[in-house]
């Protein structure tokens, strides 16, 4: 008997605890700057084109390969009297989140810095009722980021942060 | 033990089929007992049913493509199977990891590890009887683990963190507060659980003597991790075979002698509090310096050669064949799965008890299907 009351002062004990639960989804949590859920494409606010040249190599890293890339010459390129130094840019682009496993190699592999992870709850909450729905074509890709709702994700593969050793 | 009850008329057994969509079973799990009455005479176990050909699909991937399908084969404690498949990746390609990432990994694994015993305890206690209350205390301090993992990593679950050679980037600046924060926490949580179960009567009732194995058939059997230190063996490949910074500090391996069901909690109790010492140490050893080695190429391609890795993870020996015959992706892997051994070990441990006893029997080695099946 001895052990069972225990266990209910152990219960009480919690009892008399503040909660740890939260009401979702009226209240959520914050995030923090590193959550990785889906990638989105960034916006060059400056020239305000995607920074994405449609280079095709987060398309070959990708295990699952969710991702397809088209491009095309950037009709606002300086030879063509443009402000753009881009060359090439990124014409069409889906990524299906439904395949998507969020590994962060795209991230990691692109060279203009122009794939971020969406580190906000809206790349949480995305039921749908058809998962045609969660192929993202280039425009949803890029609202969020032209919208400046985020800016870019935070850790840059290998790049040892001095402050951050404590 | 069930004694034999002497039967005045001839009785015919049944065939009970459990699973493979039943909660107390962990996952896609299918056994069919055959039952006397509610002895349980025979077991056949049914795998397979969350195969994935995850070995295969690594072997069409390049070195860090295959680390999320690791965190994928062990999803309780990810961390600790990307360890595994990272270092066989190293000690082919003959990779120097700096020691702070070495440190962080330490940490990283046992933080998980506690994580993972965190979730049998509330599994667990749901095989018991205990509906509800060990489930979610043990929720309760897991996600304290978890935000941590989410604030490092960015994902609560699939980590996809390490990379050979090193971290795929450096921890946050608040890394080692937040780390004493969580210890805390979970030091309060194993207070809790010990408090609400280790002596409570029925819990105690419902697992001593249940599920006995010996030592010498815990190792026919090939069982590994806390399932067969519960028996007396005291395996830990951390102690066999140090990797990482191991022999640098001060661990005990726990082992119980009994070799039941109460033992094998007992033994995962014990281990929770190891690991919060191992934390404790490596936060004190952690230096500023690198987390990858100076020149690592974009595209890392290893030397022919094989290796086998192993290391233990939170249900036993985790370990990692890897088959490489150059070029930047393995020719063969193979994973060793701790639960697809210890999950032998299953009918000679419930033959003979009750069927309520089979399903703790089950809950006590702790299985993940997706590792057994891969
Ligand atoms: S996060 Fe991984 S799976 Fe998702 S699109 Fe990028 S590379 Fe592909
Ligand atoms: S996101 Fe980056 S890697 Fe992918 S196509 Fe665009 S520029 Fe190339």
């Amino acid at each position: 008997m001895r052990g069972i009351a225990k266990s209910m002062m152990t219960t009480l004990s919690v009892f008399l605890r503040p909660p740890v639960t939260r009401d979702y989804p009226n209240v959520h949590k914050a995030l923090p700057e590193r959550d990785r859920a889906f990638p989105l494409l960034l916006w060059d606010q400056e020239i305000d084109e995607p920074f994405c040249t449609g280079c095709h190599a987060c398309e070959r890293a990708c295990p699952v390969e969710c991702m397809t890339v088209l491009m095309k010459d950037n009709p606002n390129h300086k030879s063509v009297g443009g402000t753009s130094s881009r060359r090439k840019i990124i014409d069409k682009f889906w990524i299906d989140y439904a395949r998507c496993m969020r590994c962060n190699i795209c991230v990691e592999v692109c060279n203009f810095d122009a794939i971020a992870m969406n580190n906000t709850w809206s790349g949480h909450e995305m039921s749908v009722h058809d998962r045609k729905d969660l192929v993202m074509d280039l425009q949803q890709l890029t609202t969020q980021s032209h919208s400046g709702q985020i800016k870019e994700w935070v850790p840059v593969l290998g790049k040892a942060n001095e402050e951050s050793a404590s | 033990m069930v004694t034999e009850s002497a039967h005045e008329f001839e009785t015919q057994d049944l065939l009970l089929n459990v699973g493979p969509q039943h909660p107390s079973t962990h996952g896609v799990f299918r056994m069919v007992m055959q039952v006397d009455g509610e002895v349980v005479r025979d077991i056949i176990p049914y795998i397979g049913y969350l195969h994935r050909g995850a070995e295969k699909l690594c072997e069409t991937m390049d070195y860090r493509q295959g680390i999320g399908f690791m965190d994928r084969t062990e999803y309780l404690a990810a961390m600790n199977a990307e360890l595994s498949y990272v270092m066989a990746v190293e000690k082919l390609a003959e990779l120097e990891v700096p020691d702070r990432a070495q440190w962080i990994r330490m940490i990283l694994v046992e933080l998980n590890r506690l994580a993972s015993h965190l979730m049998f305890m509330g599994a667990f206690g749901i095989d018991v009887g205990v509906f509800g209350t060990p489930f979610i205390y043990a929720w309760r301090e897991r996600e304290a683990i978890i935000d941590l993992f989410e604030e490092i990593s960015g994902d609560r679950m699939m980590y996809a963190y390490l990379r050979p050679g090193g971290l795929a980037w450096d921890v946050p600046t608040n890394f080692v507060a937040r780390c004493r924060e969580v210890l805390t926490a979970v030091n309060q949580g194993i207070a809790d659980f010990d408090g609400l179960l280790t002596k409570n009567e029925i819990f105690v009732a419902r697992t001593q003597g249940i599920g006995y194995i010996s030592a010498a058939d815990a190792i026919d059997f090939g069982m590994s991790g806390p399932s067969i230190r519960a028996s007396g063996v005291p395996l830990d490949v951390r102690r066999e075979e140090p990797y990482l910074k191991y022999n640098e500090i001060k661990w005990d391996v726990i082992t119980e002698t009994d070799g039941d069901v109460y033992a094998r909690y007992l033994c995962r109790l014990g281990e929770m509090r190891e690991s919060v010492k191992i934390v404790e140490q490596c936060l004190e050893q952690l230096q500023p310096g690198a987390i990858m080695p100076e020149k690592m190429p974009r595209m890392l391609r290893t030397p022919p050669g094989e290796v086998y890795i192993r290391t233990e993870a939170p249900r036993g020996e985790f370990g990692v064949y890897m088959v490489s015959k150059g070029g930047n992706r393995p020719y063969r892997l193979k994973v060793r799965s701790a639960c697809l051994s210890n999950l032998q070990a299953l009918k000679h441990m419930s033959v003979g008890q009750y069927v309520a006893d089979a399903i703790i029997v089950l809950g006590s080695i702790d299985i993940v299907l997706s590792e057994v099946d891969r």
